[in-house]
């Protein structure tokens, strides 16, 4: 009788074992948590101090073409210009992802509704290969191979936005290709039954039916893409020229927030005004991340498939 | 259960492992931050110093100047490594930084190969980095324009070369790499490129000018005919002691100087027969 009534009374082993595991599991969490909100909090503070504590004019920064933070312009206030960078990383992202996107659809169609066999046995482990290789690979390959070509087709020197197209749609095919493949993929089977049962071909199948159902999919990939196109640093730096002027043309050096970034920070004193500006940078890339984030979740959102 | 007993067991070592290391390490060490034009030096000066001395180390780190300056001013290093002098930068306090100057660095400014042009005046290279000219003809070369490749602002290399280039004048807007390795390789590729490097990077991929007839070699160096270079700085907060004292010391030594600097393209600062100081006075030896 005892023993009974303490075994309805105390908690079982698997209950603790299983309190102990959300516990765990909880502390990681909140861990992340933490994480990513001190991140926030750091670079948030850092780059704010620019406009509270700097006096710089938020829309001067935003909207000024004159980038050269060591030095005052000719109304006495420091050349904190960021609009070059902002250009630059704008337009390297929309020609990469514009570039991209046809190219990715296309891979993955083929290796969806065309031929799944050697789309599983030999495209599938490419893709994977390409996303593993480092960016300063691809950066270097651009810089050897790209560049010159450039030089060579297009005039200039060959370094700016177009060569860093080249490069940063490298870079992003194995992403977004990957990720349409999971969009298109994730079309239940009986979209495709009933267009076949009612006389489409493969190719009105695959076109009216299957990318049409796959477009919230295929939009969350392009926008992953440019997510990575946009936070991509080394790669870039190495073929775009690093000049912080207005880009004239595709062909003349250019700059991005993550190029002027990297280069810069290293040779800045904490505290300054020429290190804060730089944070200022850094948050205005974290902004723009989550905004990728959260057009994601909102894509997402609005394609779930409903069965 | 039983993984948990791992786990536990796992981290548990871990923990103990840590701290053992702290119960037998009793070596010192001191850490060195900065310049990356200095960083080979002070590592290479580094790993001898530890072989000579057992259980002393020198963590050696790059960076860049700013970040050696503002470290070692902030307290967070013991040394902090600086092409220019402390009080060209902003935001640091000179006074209460100790400098030691270690090594001498010449800059010559460097052309791609094809550019057929071996000497400029300093007047001329002045109007090539402020954008006034603009084509290599102007100066006695072939009908091409000219694409400027600049280090990073803020960099050792570039302040130095802007210093006693361009005599104050804003240098034009250009194309900027954060290395030098990576501005030898852009203008041994780039037709009509030029940019700068310190000697130590030329090699036969790009072609080096003469300034006003004046090559750019150690013994111009060393009598001020070549005037554009810079001193290799170490600074302390406050005066060095113990390892730090000691290691300054080992580099200062006529070993190092002798050996090592004049080995990794460095002019010894002890072989130098001018002396310059921060406001860039020339004091005769």
């Amino acid at each position: 009788m005892e023993d009974i009534q303490r075994r309805l009374l105390q908690k079982s082993k698997k209950a603790r074992l299983e309190q102990i595991g959300k516990t765990v599991s909880f502390i990681c969490i909140l861990f992340i948590v933490v994480v990513v909100a001190a991140i926030f909090y750091f670079v948030m503070s850092k780059g704010l101090a620019t406009f509270v504590k700097d006096g710089v004019n938020f829309f001067d920064f935003l909207f000024g073409t004159e980038w050269s933070p060591g030095t005052v312009g000719a109304d006495g206030k420091p050349l904190t210009g960021a609009l070059p960078m902002i250009v630059g990383s704008f337009l390297v992202t929309l020609l990469s992802a514009i570039v991209a996107t046809p190219f990715a659809i296309g891979a993955a169609v083929f290796m969806t509704e065309i031929s799944p066999k050697i789309g599983k046995k030999i495209l599938q482990p490419v893709i994977e290969l390409l996303v593993g290789i480092p960016s300063v690979v691809y950066g270097f390959v651009g810089l050897t191979v790209v560049v010159p070509v450039v030089r060579r087709t297009f005039g200039g020197s060959g370094f700016g936005i177009l060569a860093g197209t080249f490069v940063l749609f490298v870079m992003i095919l194995p992403t977004v290709t990957s990720m349409t493949v999971d969009a298109l993929t994730a079309v239940p089977r009986h979209y495709r039954e009933a267009s076949l049962a009612l006389g489409a071909t493969r190719w009105q199948t695959t076109y009216k039916v299957v990318l049409r159902a796959a477009i919230p999919g295929i939009l969350t990939a392009v926008v992953f893409g440019m997510a990575r196109a946009f936070g991509e640093a080394l790669a870039i730096q190495m073929v775009i020229g690093n000049a912080a002027i207005m880009p004239a043309s595709l062909i003349t050096p250019a700059s991005t927030l993550t190029s002027i970034l990297t280069m810069g920070i290293g040779n800045t004193i904490m505290g300054t005004l020429e290190n804060n500006v730089l944070w200022s940078l850094a948050m205005l890339l974290l902004l723009m991340s989550l905004f990728f984030n959260i057009l994601i979740r909102i894509i997402g959102k609005k394609g779930e498939f409903k069965s | 259960m039983k993984k948990i007993l791992k786990f536990s067991i796992f981290f548990l070592s871990v923990f103990f492992l840590s701290s053992c290391s702290e119960l037998v390490d009793h070596g010192e060490s001191i850490t060195v931050v900065g310049s990356s034009a200095m960083q080979p030096l002070a590592e290479a000066a580094g790993e001898e110093f530890s072989s000579r001395n057992l259980g002393k180390f020198i963590n050696v780190q790059g960076g860049g100047s700013g970040t050696g300056l503002s470290q070692v001013q902030a307290g967070a290093v013991d040394i902090g490594n600086s092409d220019v002098f402390a009080e060209e930068k902003d935001g640091i306090d000179a006074d209460k930084l100790v400098g030691f100057k270690v090594a001498v660095v010449g800059i010559t400014p460097i052309v791609n190969k094809e550019v057929e042009v071996d000497d400029v005046s300093m007047d001329q290279l002045r109007r090539i980095f402020t954008g006034e000219i603009t084509n290599w003809k102007e100066v006695g070369g072939k009908d091409q324009s000219i694409v400027l490749i600049n280090r990073a602002s803020g960099s050792g290399t570039r302040s130095t070369f802007e210093r006693w280039v361009l005599d104050g004048e804003p240098a034009k807007r250009a194309q900027e790499q954060d290395s030098t390795g990576m501005v030898r390789q852009i203008v041994s590729t780039t037709p009509g490129a030029i940019s700068y490097v310190a000697f130590s990077y030329v090699n036969e991929d790009v072609h080096p000018l003469t300034i006003d007839g004046v090559a750019p070699t150690d013994e111009n160096v060393i009598i001020n005919r070549w005037t554009i270079w810079s001193y290799e700085h170490m600074y302390t907060k406050g005066e060095p002691t113990g390892l730090t004292k000691d290691y300054i010391n080992f580099v200062l030594s006529d070993d190092v100087q002798k050996g090592m600097v004049g080995q990794l393209g460095y002019i010894p600062v002890t072989s130098m027969k001018v002396e310059r100081n921060a406001a860039g006075e020339i004091i005769k030896k």
